[in-house]
């Protein structure tokens, strides 16, 4: 493909290769260290109108991760918006997302079934506090997992310093070294390449899920699991993981705020993709709308643990 | 009701025993008797009989969630719990009262029994509307019948010595057999004073673990008694007051299923124990285990099965005479008092003294071990002499000493549809052993059943799939297979932190129940066993 347009960066939608690339501004540092250093990345400001043989194309903030966007299109007064991955709910790493007037909504639909309704991410990560605190009492090093790009740093930005020193692993360090580059605040984190052995039991180590269990999370000892993430609603799931606990918080939205988000856009048509498409599909249909389960050529964000994988050190 | 959440909680999050023993001890001296007693109740298994039916609740639960049926359907796939399906999908509650766990049960759950529909309705729809979500999960999981936690019975029991000073082997005695859920009861179970009057109630049984060193290295032949491990169902003779009371090692009843024992039992003077196995006996030997399936499970016993499938009790040990507790005596005495009782009772043949293997040194021993299939036996039981009769599954003085030392009962939990002749039917299957509370998926094997048993554990997949994933269903935890195979090593690749060499299914145990099987510390005292294996295939079975 010559051209693409970029909502953000996670694996599953991105593509390597393109001639060249189109992305909101604040994501294109993140973007250069999913891609070739060399690949050539545009970034335009939130809002602002490219015109694409005869379409206007804007990026629009989707909530989701640093950069991450919404794709309007429009055309002879036609407009059509392509969410990509977003959620509602605040989160102070990114810009917020924004609801677009459109025509035809083609949103992800991940979490879309009723069972999915996110508590308070202020709640969350109180228990995830008292958690660590609990953990160093125990003696054993505190190991919280999510993925490397967008909810570790959401995490890191959540987590209070005076508790105990914060550490990262590799991947996440790349990541969040991006995020302060493009000036994101976040607490002080060091690699754990770099930090003090006595300092493990007291601290949380933000990593990737797929380092759970391997040889590299080994080197802590006694350790205390968790997995963030918004599959953790279900008890089964968190079971599955193999995690000690499971602190549901998500970057894609919930079900109320699927159905929310729609409602904003005034959309007519509705394509539901990546993730329970039939659900959202026959949900709409039943409530009158004109909505479409579509296929995409992606696997679905299922998790980013294969990718994360690629980017661990060999264990 | 908060509080027995928060428990309920408190054993999902961890996976450490001692974590959960001491959370469980905070609840029991935290908690009033009267809920404690619920709280045992539950957690040690039993459950209440099914209250309301499942298409009602979902039916009720949909409708207050306002989410259309089949929306609830796909709900509930997701989730694979109907309890928790519900609990997701009703709307946020303000948060309310606490009422206590007994009051629950006993003034909201109980009386369901016999409401007419619109009645259980009614209350269920109410008694949603006043629990918070993690309340409601737990109320709706009592109400489904389907309540399992992380804990077993046995750190229940750890958790109540724990808690009253009382020995866990006095805690187990007084948990068997039936009770009611009562402060009376609850007090009673933390009694200081030892001396139970219940009459029918059996001792906890002693259990051996598997021998899986050379038998030399246990020291002198001559302080150890060999006899055949039969395979039948192991029982607790209980002959006391006039009455017979006939125990499984599940604490099951089984008073008149076996009436020929029983018959011969009167016969015992009051305050007898006998601890033994109920074989299926013609002659001077057993019938194959699967004439024994024929009675198991029957209630009503007809003459015609009587006569093809006679059981006797096979009499391993005595542990009461005389009503006195001989359970401290050693084994040598227990033996020499229980062969003088059976010579002295006219049982006709329905009360067995359980043959010794003789022999004066181990050379002698290995060799009976060697016909054990022939005699129809599993392998060897070896006890010392001087060992008292103790609680549970101990090391030391107990051991079994199987014939084939590579094979392990595990428990089903992963099924995906085999392909050829079997596609469509669930055939491939991955096994699990107990690693505390949890199942550890051990090693996969693909069939080797009768294609009738894979009828039957096909449909039992479909009927007890807990989550599915792609293909691979999650089923039930319920089944037990005896998994053979031909070697075994450490692996760091699974999960378990052993792979092992060809395994199949050497058979299904009907007989056991999925907490009877083998755990992950069992399956690793097999590695320093087993004949040295080569390479083991990668991973696949974690
Ligand atoms: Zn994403
Ligand atoms: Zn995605």
């Amino acid at each position: 493909m010559d051209r693409a347009v970029v909502t953000h960066a996670h694996r599953d939608h991105v593509a390597w290769g393109c001639g060249a690339y189109l992305a909101a501004a604040p994501g294109v540092e993140v973007l250069r260290r999913r891609l070739d250093p060399a690949a050539r990345i545009r970034g335009v400001p939130y809002g602002e109108a490219v015109d694409m043989g005869g379409v206007r194309v804007s990026l629009h903030p989707a909530g989701h991760i640093l950069g991450s966007a919404q794709v309007r299109l429009e055309h002879e007064g036609e407009i059509w918006v392509v969410s990509g991955d977003y959620k509602t709910e605040p989160d102070p790493t990114c810009t917020p997302f924004e609801p677009v007037r459109c025509h035809t909504f083609i949103t992800e639909c991940t979490f879309g079934l009723p069972i999915y309704r996110w508590p308070a991410a202020g709640g969350v990560l109180a228990d995830i506090h008292a958690w660590w605190r609990a953990n160093q009492l125990a003696g054993k090093t505190t190991l919280l997992f999510g993925y490397a790009l967008g909810k570790a740093q959401r995490l890191i930005a959540g987590l209070d310093p005076a508790v105990g020193p914060i550490l990262t692993h590799g991947a996440v360090e790349r990541m969040t070294a991006a995020y302060r580059e493009a000036g994101v605040p976040l607490p002080a984190t060091t690699h754990v390449a770099a930090s003090d052995r006595a300092t493990w039991k007291r601290a949380i180590v933000v990593a990737p899920p797929s380092t759970d269990g391997s040889a590299w999370a080994r080197r802590f000892g006694a350790q205390a699991t968790a997995l963030a993430s918004g599959w953790m609603a279900v008890r089964g799931a968190r079971r599955r993981s193999a995690v000690d606990r499971g602190f549901v918080i998500s970057d894609h939205v919930d079900w109320p705020h699927l159905l929310e988000a729609i409602a904003q856009t005034g959309a007519e048509r509705v394509w539901a993709t990546h993730g329970y498409t039939g659900v959202l599909e026959r949900w709409l249909r039943e409530h009158g709308m004109d909505a479409l389960a579509i296929e995409t050529r992606y696997e679905g964000e299922r998790d980013d643990a294969a990718a994360e994988a690629e980017e661990a050190p060999p264990s | 009701m908060k509080a027995f959440a928060r428990l309920y909680d408190a054993l999902d999050e961890t996976t450490s025993t001692s974590e959960k023993v001491a959370a469980l001890a905070a609840y029991f001296r935290a908690a009033p008797p009267r809920d404690a007693a619920w709280a045992v109740h539950f957690l040690s298994g039993r459950r209440p009989k099914r209250l309301v039916g499942t298409g009602r609740l979902r039916a009720w639960a949909a409708e207050e969630a306002g989410v259309p049926e089949w929306l609830f359907e796909e709900s509930y796939a997701a989730v694979g719990d109907l309890a928790e399906t519900i609990s997701l999908l009703l709307p946020e509650n303000p948060a309310s009262g606490d009422q206590p766990l007994s009051w629950w049960v006993e003034q909201r759950l109980l009386p369901l029994r016999g409401q007419d529909e619109a009645a259980q309705k009614l209350e269920m729809l109410q008694a949603w509307r006043e629990l918070g979500r993690r309340e409601r999960y737990v109320w709706t999981k009592l109400i489904t019948g389907s309540f399992r936690v992380g804990a077993s019975a046995r750190l229940v029991v750890r958790a109540l010595a724990e808690v009253s000073g009382v020995d866990e082997g006095t805690i187990t005695h007084r948990l068997m057999g039936a009770w009611e859920p009562s402060p009376e009861f609850f007090e009673q179970l933390l009694a200081p004073d030892t001396r139970d009057a219940d009459v029918g109630r059996p001792y906890p049984f002693y259990l051996a673990y598997q021998l899986e060193r050379e038998p030399a290295s246990l020291g002198e032949a001559g302080d150890w008694q060999a006899e055949w491990k039969w395979d039948g169902i192991r029982s607790q003779l209980v002959r006391r007051a006039g009455r017979t009371f006939l125990w499984s090692r599940g604490e099951e009843l089984l008073s008149g299923r076996f009436p020929e024992v029983e018959e011969a039992a009167a016969l015992l003077p009051d305050g007898t124990v006998l601890d033994g196995e109920l074989l299926p006996w013609s002659g001077a030997s057993p019938l194959p285990f699967a004439e024994l399936q024929r009675r198991i499970g029957r209630k009503a016993v007809s003459r015609k099965i009587l006569r093809e499938v006679p059981v006797v009790l096979v009499a391993y040990d005595l542990l009461e005479e005389g009503a006195q507790d001989l359970r401290g005596r050693p084994l040598a005495e227990r033996r020499e008092r229980l062969a003088r009782l059976l010579a002295g009772t006219s049982s006709g043949g329905r009360l067995v003294l359980s043959p010794a293997v003789e022999a004066a040194e181990w050379t002698g021993i290995v060799a009976a071990r060697a016909r054990a299939r022939e005699m129809g036996a599993e392998g060897l039981m070896l006890k010392r002499r001087s060992s008292s009769y103790g609680v549970g599954r101990r090391r030391g003085d107990w051991w079994k000493w199987k014939v084939d030392p590579l094979s392990v009962d595990a428990v089903l939990m992963y099924a995906q549809p085999g392909s050829g002749r079997r596609a469509g039917l669930y055939t491939d299957y991955t096994f699990g052993v107990w690693d505390g509370d949890r199942l550890v998926p051990f090693a996969k094997a693909y069939s080797g059943l009768s294609d009738e048993e894979i009828r039957m554990v096909d449909a039992f997949v479909r009927r007890h799939t807990l989550e599915k994933f792609g293909p691979v269903r999650t089923v039930k935890p319920e089944l037990v297979f005896e998994l053979a195979f031909e070697g075994i090593q450490r692996s760091t690749r699974h999960k378990s932190g052993i792979a092992v060499r060809f395994p199949r299914i050497a058979r299904w145990r009907v007989d056991k129940r999925a907490e009877e099987a083998d755990t992950l510390e069992q399956v690793r005292s097999l590695l320093d066993a087993g004949p040295a294996a080569g390479a083991v295939p990668g991973p696949g079975t974690s």
